[in-house]
């Protein structure tokens, strides 16, 4: 019997790479995400661990109110540069060194921010005179950046925008541009990046001077005295820290380092492990729908094995076998492919803008194993439903002509056990979206049972809704094509379930679609209706990435423009307060000038209240903990301060998103407690408005800003819808893998029909049909399946899409019936791509030789 | 439970026992108006070494008789015993495991598997009940049916009578105490229709098999040693060493 599998398997070997193809996709796309994070980790792991190598201990400056400070993306305040003479007078400490980290820009020669690829624009402080031997840094060529008008770059920017020893280059700190000779090239860690970040190193009173920290430190390295291990060393320097500064061991600097970009990595990894889940479910449909055909296509040699005496169980074994064969098959060259992919994938991404370190390809046992289970283990799986009708094939069937699988003992129950499950499955989504008190890994898992718990009941559902679906999807097709499109209306009807099957495939990557673009029009809507009623300024002034903060010092640039009457921006930090950590922004009086919210308590002149200790809190923020004007509020500073404020006013924040933080001060309180004060975003108002003449003056004005940008406001929101388009592309490419595995089912389904019609087509061909016709009969039969799929699987995204968007809060719901529409067409396009392979096929068939096809 | 546990498949039953025992045999299809009545009962015995055939014009039973007694059908009443066992109240595990032992099939349309060779389709009864060929039996059939040359042949490379040799052969490997025969020169020509006339006619002279064949052919009948006619559900007529012109006479009789 295996011998039999085996061969049988062999004798189709289109068939069964047909099927493999489904499975070889979705591995791929597993192996492939395995490889891709696990190669980054190994090279940020390597490149951490060079970096502390000669560090027993390193000191750093951490904020006061963050567990960790890879959440933020605010700087940590700095500590004062006196801590380095009392570590360096402990019996312990060998050597110490202090140093200075921040973010600086590198500006091109076309006067342009050189992109770190949403990587930050790292700065670094190097003794030049030292023996670098805390120094993470290499020469490459050239020398340590040294004295005031000196940088050294890295590796990458270096080969990549042709600088080399010796040029000039801008660099952007604090205030605007300014012009620095490049004295040296180097690498960190070894490699020439850290994931596409630029690097601008400057001797250690440049980099005081440039980042305001005269007297300050972000960093000590400390090197242990012969037989002082580095424990001793961190717990002899522990006590003598102020409360923003933590020590640590290098080594233990250099996993927490890996830990912080593994986290960001993992998220990564499982966004990808997603996708290709949805493509392995997608398969599993595929292979489910093309081992029932095949099955039923082998209705009489299952009966004839049946009469040689073969036991249900070894025909069920039999065709486990072959599904298990084809899943190890494809699971192998998934795994491999995957290598491929992981190329793929990281071009995805730095096309997307996020560029990631990679060194050596890491290929893990774990990604084996992993790719090779699940592969086989879902062919299997899908294989179960085919293998068990097939061992409902009675022997007699081995003498009858034209023998059909019997129907299965459930089918009458079938459309009432699909809406069960579509109940059940909305049910299980309803409880992951809306009920409280569940774990976030609990939650996902309900959503994601539930969803694929949808698909199945509407796959299952798809059979009962097909005939009228093809009938009246199928018109066009009668009207456009003659005697074919009937013809091909009429085979789409006639295996409701083969159809079903088919289409359901499409309709799972189609609704998922559906789900993103509905949900992504929504929030840009709702982002929209926000600024609309928020924007009341002429400009407003962003980074040139719409989303990073920028220094203060290009707002100030635009005071002194003729004809600004206000400039006024809102500033951001972090901050904790109830043992909670809070986002904390800074106003000035001016605001409400060119920014309306509601008040909810209080009117918009409170900003212009807040003095030194005023504050005001968003409505949801006063309401969960109780505060109303007059209320005080203790709140954290990073730097360790407590800020005893006192409420001035409540605002209700729009629902697409709010321009101020949990609690709100002044500018001036701000500016004092806060290290390093950046605008997320500046609104300006001039005399005139929005007028071309006032929109060269301020860009001329931001000249050596070029971090910076001016927008007029529908500017600002096509800006910042960007982000949410990028995503949004993002998602397409990604699950357009899910699609194309459902084309080959299509492609899959149609080809195996064509052989089981071979006789039927010779017939067709015989009484005058031409191979034209023919093939169009086929292109229309698949152009209907692939709108039956767009018709199942549209309105359960949009199904989908009302339920998330119920639970994340989501104010507006809008369809994007344009982008449906183009969906639909896409639907038509990949039925007639899909037709292309078998419709050729049966346009070949030799006329005699299939009418005595047997 | 187990048929194939009980019986020695190497020691055949004594020529003139009964091996298949069938009585009062009905076979309803539907029910209400439409209801078809396929046998009204039929009672026949079988005995060994004896090639039965069982002839009847288009719809007279004569393939659902052969199906009931196969076992690949079940009649609404009545018994059939295959070698002592009563084989309608059997289930499917038990009715393989006699079908393994005691059963073997020859098909009008062959029904070989195409991705196995000559030799492959032949011995495949014994490979699915995991059993080893026995090699000089099978040299013998191959050589018997002239096959020989034809071992590492595809069915896609034969012709049909090399074809239904093949089938004749797997049929014969396991030497069941009963070969049943569907038609088998129902899709050859006549010359080749002959020659395995002569195939199954020698299988029984020189083996001993069993054989019941249902045909609608006189020429194919007349190798029998017994032939039963079937008509409207009922045995009509039984004659024995029948030449053709006798054949024709009775079926003349039974479709007018």
């Amino acid at each position: 019997m295996t011998r039999v599998a085996l061969k049988g398997l062999l004798g189709r070997k289109l068939r069964a790479i047909l099927t493999a193809v489904a499975i070889v996709l979705g591995v791929a796309m597993i192996s492939g995400t395995y490889v891709l994070t696990d190669t980054i980790k190994a090279a940020f792991g390597t490149v951490f661990t060079t970096v502390y190598k000669n560090t027993d201990a390193v000191i750093s400056s951490k904020s006061v109110v963050l567990k960790n400070q890879s959440n933020s993306s605010n700087l940590p305040p700095s500590f004062p540069e006196s801590l380095l003479a009392k570590v360096q007078k402990l019996p312990g400490v060998a050597e110490a060194e202090g140093g200075i980290s921040d973010f600086a820009y590198l500006v091109g020669r076309d006067g342009k921010v050189i992109s770190g690829h949403g990587a930050p624009p790292l700065a670094f402080s190097v003794h030049p005179h030292g023996d670098q031997h805390f120094n993470p840094l290499t020469l490459v060529s050239g020398t340590w950046a040294s004295g005031p008008h000196q940088v050294d770059i890295d590796a990458h920017t270096a080969s990549k925008d042709h600088y080399s020893v010796g040029q000039s280059i801008g660099v952007i700190a604090r205030g605007p541009v300014e012009q620095f000779r490049i004295a040296g090239i180097v690498k960190i860690g070894g490699v020439s990046s850290l994931g596409g970040a630029t690097m601008a190193i400057f001797d250690f009173p440049t980099a005081q001077r440039l980042f305001n920290k005269v007297g300050k430190l972000d960093a000590i390295d400390v090197a242990a005295k012969h037989g002082v291990t580095p424990t001793q060393l961190v717990r002899e320097i522990a006590p003598i820290l102020p409360r923003n500064a933590q020590v640590r061991t290098g080594t233990a600097q250099a996993k927490q380092a890996t830990k912080d970009t593994n986290s960001f990595l993992s998220i990564i990894n499982d966004f990808l492990l997603a996708f290709g889940g949805v493509a392995l479910f997608v398969g599993a449909f595929v292979i489910a729908n093309t081992l029932s055909i095949t099955i039923a296509q082998r209705t009489r040699e299952l009966a004839t094995l049946r009469t040689l005496g073969a036991t249900r169980r070894q025909v069920l074994r039999s065709v486990l076998l072959e599904a298990f064969v084809i899943g190890t098959f494809a699971s192998v060259t998934g795994l491999f492919l995957g290598l491929a992919l992981a190329k793929g994938l990281n071009s995805l991404f730095v096309s997307f803008g996020i560029d990631l370190p990679q060194a050596g390809t890491v290929f893990a046992t774990r990604t084996i194993v992993v790719a090779l289970l699940v592969g086989t283990l879902i062919t299997v799986i899908a294989a179960l439903r085919p293998a068990f009708r097939a061992t409902r094939v009675p022997p007699i069937s081995a003498v009858r002509e034209g023998a059909v699988l019997p129907v299965s003992r459930f089918a009458r129950f079938s459309a009432a056990a699909a809406l069960t499950t579509i109940a059940g499955a909305i049910a299980l989504m309803l409880v992951g979206l809306f009920v409280g008190g569940i774990s976030t890994t609990d939650r996902l898992l309900a959503i994601g049972i539930g969803a694929a718990a949808i698909f199945l009941g509407v796959a299952m559902l798809a059979k009962t809704l097909v005939p009228p679906l093809a009938s009246f999807l199928g018109w066009p097709a009668t009207r456009l094509g003659g005697a074919a499109g009937a013809l091909a209306r009429g085979n789409a009807m006639r295996n409701p379930q083969r159809t079903a099957s088919t289409a359901s495939a499409l309709m799972i990557g189609l609704a998922l679609v559906t789900l993103v673009s509905v949900l992504a029009s929504g929030l840009k809507t709702t982002f929209e209706n926000s600024v609309n009623s928020l924007f009341k300024g002429d400009y407003a002034l962003t980074a040139t990435d719409n989303f990073s903060p920028i220094s203060i010092a290009s707002a100030n640039a635009l005071t002194k423009v003729p004809g600004v009457t206000v400039v006024s921006g809102v500033r951001a930090g972090d901050g904790k307060a109830y043992g909670k950590r809070i986002g904390v922004t800074g106003v000035a009086p001016d605001i409400s000038k060119v920014i309306t919210v509601k008040w909810y308590e209080g009117s918009q002149a409170v900003p212009g209240e807040l003095g030194d200790s005023g504050a005001f809190v968003s409505k949801d923020y006063a309401k969960s903990h109780h505060l109303e004007s007059g209320s005080s509020i203790d709140v954290l500073t990073p730097a360790g301060k407590t800020m005893h404020l006192r409420i001035k006013g409540i605002f209700s924040p729009p629902k697409g998103g709010s321009p101020y933080g949990d609690v709100t001060i002044s500018t001036t309180r701000f500016d004092a407690e806060y290290q390093n004060p950046e605008n997320v975003y500046t609104f300006v108002d001039m005399t005139g408005g929005v007028t071309p003449a006032n929109t060269a003056r301020l860009n001329a004005a931001l000249k050596s800003f070029p971090e910076a940008k001016i927008a007029s406001e529908s500017q600002f929101k096509k800006n910042q819808e960007q982000g949410i388009d990028t995503l949004l592309n993002l998602l397409y490419v990604l699950l357009s893998l899910s699609i194309i595995i459902s084309l080959f089912g299509i492609v899959n389904t149609l080809v195996l029909t064509v052989f089981e019609r071979t006789r039927e087509l010779g017939m067709l061909r015989a009484v005058g049909m031409t191979r034209r016709q023919v093939r169009r009969m086929i292109r229309y039969e698949s152009i209907i399946t692939a709108l039956i799929g767009a018709a199942l699987g549209i309105p359960v995204g949009i199904v989908l899409a009302v339920m998330v968007g119920q639970a994340i809060k989501y104010p507006a719901f809008t369809i994007p019936v344009g982008t449906l529409v183009v969906f639909v067409i896409a639907a038509v396009l990949a039925g007639i791509v899909a037709a292309i392979f078998p419709a050729r096929r049966a346009g070949r068939l030799n006329v005699l030789a299939a009418l005595q096809y047997e | 439970m187990s048929v194939a546990e009980d019986q020695n498949t190497t020691q055949r039953p004594a020529s003139g026992d009964v091996v298949v025992a069938a009585h009062d045999l009905t076979r309803r299809y539907g029910d209400g108006d439409t209801a078809v009545d396929a046998l009204r009962g039929v009672s026949l015995d079988v005995r060994a070494g004896e090639l039965v055939a069982v002839m009847g014009p288009s719809g007279s039973g004569k393939s659902t008789l052969m199906h009931i007694l196969a076992g690949l059908d079940k009649p609404t009443t009545g018994t059939v015993e295959i070698a002592g066992t009563e084989i309608t109240k059997l289930d499917d595990q038990e009715l393989t495991k006699l079908r393994r032992t005691h059963i073997g099939f020859v098909f009008q349309f062959f029904n070989l598997l195409p991705m196995l060779d000559t030799e492959e389709n032949i011995v495949l009864p014994l490979s699915i009940a995991g059993e080893k060929p026995d090699k000089a039996w099978l040299d013998e059939l191959l050589d018997k049916t002239g096959l020989a040359k034809r071992r590492t042949h595809r069915p896609s490379e034969l012709s049909g009578g090399e074809q239904q040799r093949v089938a004749i052969s797997r049929a014969l490997i396991t030497r069941p105490t009963i070969l049943f025969a569907d038609e088998p020169t129902g899709n050859l020509d006549s010359k080749t229709g002959g020659e395995i006339l002569d195939l199954i006619r020698d299988s029984v002279n020189a083996y001993g098999q069993t054989i019941v064949m249902v045909t609608h052919e006189s020429r194919a009948a007349v190798i029998a040693d017994r032939i039963l006619f079937i008509a409207d559900g009922l045995i009509v007529k039984e004659l024995k060493g029948a030449s053709t012109e006798d054949v024709l006479t009775v079926m003349s009789t039974l479709s007018s």
